[in-house]
């Protein structure tokens, strides 16, 4: 941070026919040693300054490093605009017409379609959205927490376990959706074997819609899990040993010094999973796509937005409605995130 | 990011000691691995399975006669070879011009003079919590107009501004030493020498970091690619393997879907085998400092 302001504060000067100065890093904060040097006039005397010092910004070694700096950085901070910002403007504009996807024509329909959504399948999607939020980043901790204590451990073996369960998460979506459709398959598919083999009910995985909105939880859990497992892992190496040692002396067993210590001592690092999981499972969609084509009860609000513009209807201005509603939804998470990551409390 | 086990043991009876080892420590080790590790060794046999050894009730744990004929029916089905040449241009293109816009990016941000830089990185950073999710229709709106629907650089374009790459080099260039850029400044270095023959050199670490995610991002993207092609031959591999599944109502084309998952899994997963260090660094960022 330090080295960014003072290049910030570091200027250019030209004064009586010398050569530009820039002042450096190294002499920040000693002028005096500036001023001692010869040749080397220092600018902020302002007895010297002479009537025609240009501005700043305009000398040319600043001219020089502001093209540098548009040639650099201009293509992506361009980019960023175009395809990052304008569409959550444009979104907002697109959100008030009665406008089918490819035409040319559209129609003002004001908050028609937010008025739409929210009378008609509204509570139904977010019940969805929430359901499918809920028992994901409920799964996702609960899980990735045990595989973090389980590897928590000093044993041969636990940086392969560690990478193994990693794995799914940096895994296509689409193609883990393949391998458990195979796997949930009603009739062939191992789980019903199994279950079958137990005189367990076969739940319609794809049919009903609890049982679909299930299935997509235990996956995206699946997938998910080793990215919560490493970072509670990290969490849990940073509990100090000595408090550890001491509740142990006091006479707590180890269930005791779970609940007692280690869990609150981890609450940062809970906080912080449950909203980057949040923001990705509200995010979900690879998964839903592949796995539950047919739509029985999984359809998420993201998913929603896709399958009203894609998924035959064309409603370009309903789905824009939609992925406003997301990204306001987004927004607040990530809101709350930034708001409360400040303030989270440090034990040590 | 590195974690090591560094619980200490507490003295028990030796003999007690070790059983409890096994069924406390290793037994929810074992466990655990086998609930990753299984779906997806389910995933290669049952590819490797004639459709006779999918068809039935009884579980056939092991192909009879392992093959590789679930492979060529999904070739004759999806252009597996044309996808996969998609793929591989969509992530390796997109990939590099994103790793190179944000090098250029958090150089510019961090060692060139610039009045508004302050405005400008909340700008990039809180493009990272725009998800290309919630741009969807403007983005497609805006490539089909261009005539970007079925090409390469349609699908390319729009994720190529990047701030996850930006933010973690600028990071990486705060902490570089500035007497070496300031020598290189009086060696008569420009900007681009200075940023090609002085910083990238010293911030390869971090740039395979990048690359890395980047790459693992890229191959696996779904979404775009779905909406923005929709003529077989420029689909990448995620999205084609969607038309197999479609094009597919029938259970014996269970080996066919698994060969198509192993074509789109296992090429990330011998990246992840080899320099999972990297990738786990990048993705856990931000979380673990």
């Amino acid at each position: 941070m330090i080295s960014e302001k003072n290049r910030n504060d570091a200027i250019s000067i030209r004064s009586k026919g010398y050569p530009i100065v820039r002042r450096s890093r190294v002499a920040l904060g000693s002028a005096d040693a500036i001023a001692a040097e010869p040749g080397i006039d220092v600018a902020p005397a302002p007895a010297r300054a002479t009537p025609r010092r240009l501005p700043l910004w305009l000398s040319p070694r600043r001219r020089r490093d502001f093209l540098i700096f548009l040639l650099f950085a201009g293509p992506n901070i361009a980019l960023i605009i175009v395809f990052c910002w304008r569409p959550v403007i444009q979104n907002v504009q697109y959100s008030l017409l009665n406008w089918t996807l490819g035409n040319q024509n559209a129609f003002f329909i004001g908050l028609d379609n937010y008025v739409e959504f929210f009378t008609g399948e509204g509570g139904r999607v977010l019940w969805t959205t929430l359901l499918f939020t809920v028992f994901t980043v409920g799964g996702s901790l609960i899980l990735g927490l045990l595989i973090a204590l389980v590897l928590n451990r000093k044993l041969i073996g636990t940086t392969l376990a560690r990478s193994a369960v990693f794995a799914p998460f940096v895994l296509s979506g689409v193609g883990v959706g393949l391998v458990w459709v195979f796997i949930f398959d009603p009739v062939v598919g191992v789980l019903s074997i199994i279950l079958r083999d137990l005189h367990l009910p076969v739940p319609a995985w794809f049919l009903q819609p609890g049982p679909a909105l299930a299935m997509v939880c235990i996956v995206f859990v699946w997938k998910n899990l080793g990215y919560c497992g490493v970072i509670y892992l990290a969490g849990l190496q940073s509990v100090p040993r000595d408090v550890m040692e001491a509740a142990a002396i006091d006479g707590a067993g180890p269930v005791r010094r779970f609940f007692s210590i280690t869990l609150p001592l981890l609450s940062p690092t809970t906080f912080f999973l449950v909203i980057t999981t949040i923001l990705n499972s509200l995010q979900s969609f690879d998964l839903i796509k592949i796995m539950t084509p047919l739509n029985s009860g999984t359809t998420t609000l993201m998913y929603d937005v896709y399958l009203q513009a894609f998924g035959g209807y064309n409603r370009g201005g309903y789905s824009a409605a939609l992925a406003t509603i997301l990204f306001v939804i987004l927004l607040i998470v990530t809101f709350v995130q930034l708001r409360f990551v400040e303030r989270r409390v440090h034990y040590s | 990011m590195t974690v090591t086990a560094t619980r200490p043991r507490r003295g028990r009876p030796s003999g007690r000691r070790a059983a409890g080892t096994i069924l406390a420590g290793y037994l929810p080790l074992v466990i655990a691995t086998l609930i990753v590790a299984l779906p997806l060794l389910w995933m290669i046999l049952s590819s490797l399975k004639s459709p006779g050894e999918v068809i039935t009730k009884n579980l056939v744990l092991f192909p009879a006669h392992p093959s590789i004929s679930a492979y060529l029916t999904a070739s004759h089905e999806v252009n597996f070879p044309r996808l996969f040449l998609n793929s591989v241009i969509v992530t390796g293109v997109g990939s590099a011009i994103k790793i190179f816009l944000a090098l250029m990016t958090a150089y510019a941000l961090v060692f060139v003079q610039f009045p508004l830089k302050k405005i400008i990185f909340p700008v990039i950073l809180v493009a990272l919590m725009v998800p290309p999710q919630v741009s969807l229709v403007p983005n497609y709106t805006l490539i089909a107009g261009l005539g970007g629907v079925n090409t390469y650089w349609g699908i390319i374009l729009p994720g190529l501004g990047t701030a996850f790459g930006t933010f973690l080099f600028r990071q990486q260039f705060l902490a570089l030493p500035q007497e070496i850029l300031e020598a290189a400044e009086m060696d008569g270095a420009g900007h681009f020498s200075r940023l090609f023959r002085v910083v990238v050199p010293i911030t390869v670490p971090t740039i395979a970091t990048v690359a890395l995610v980047t790459i693992v991002n890229e191959w696996n993207d779904y979404l775009w690619p779905l909406v923005v092609t929709n003529s077989s031959s420029m689909m990448t591999l995620p999205v084609g393997l969607t038309l197999l599944k479609n094009s597919e109502g029938d259970v014996s084309e269970y080996p066919v879907l698994m060969a198509g998952a192993v074509v789109v899994i296992i090429p990330i997963l011998i990246l992840f085998a080899f320099l999972q260090r990297y990738i786990v660094a990048g993705l856990t960022q931000g979380a673990v400092r």
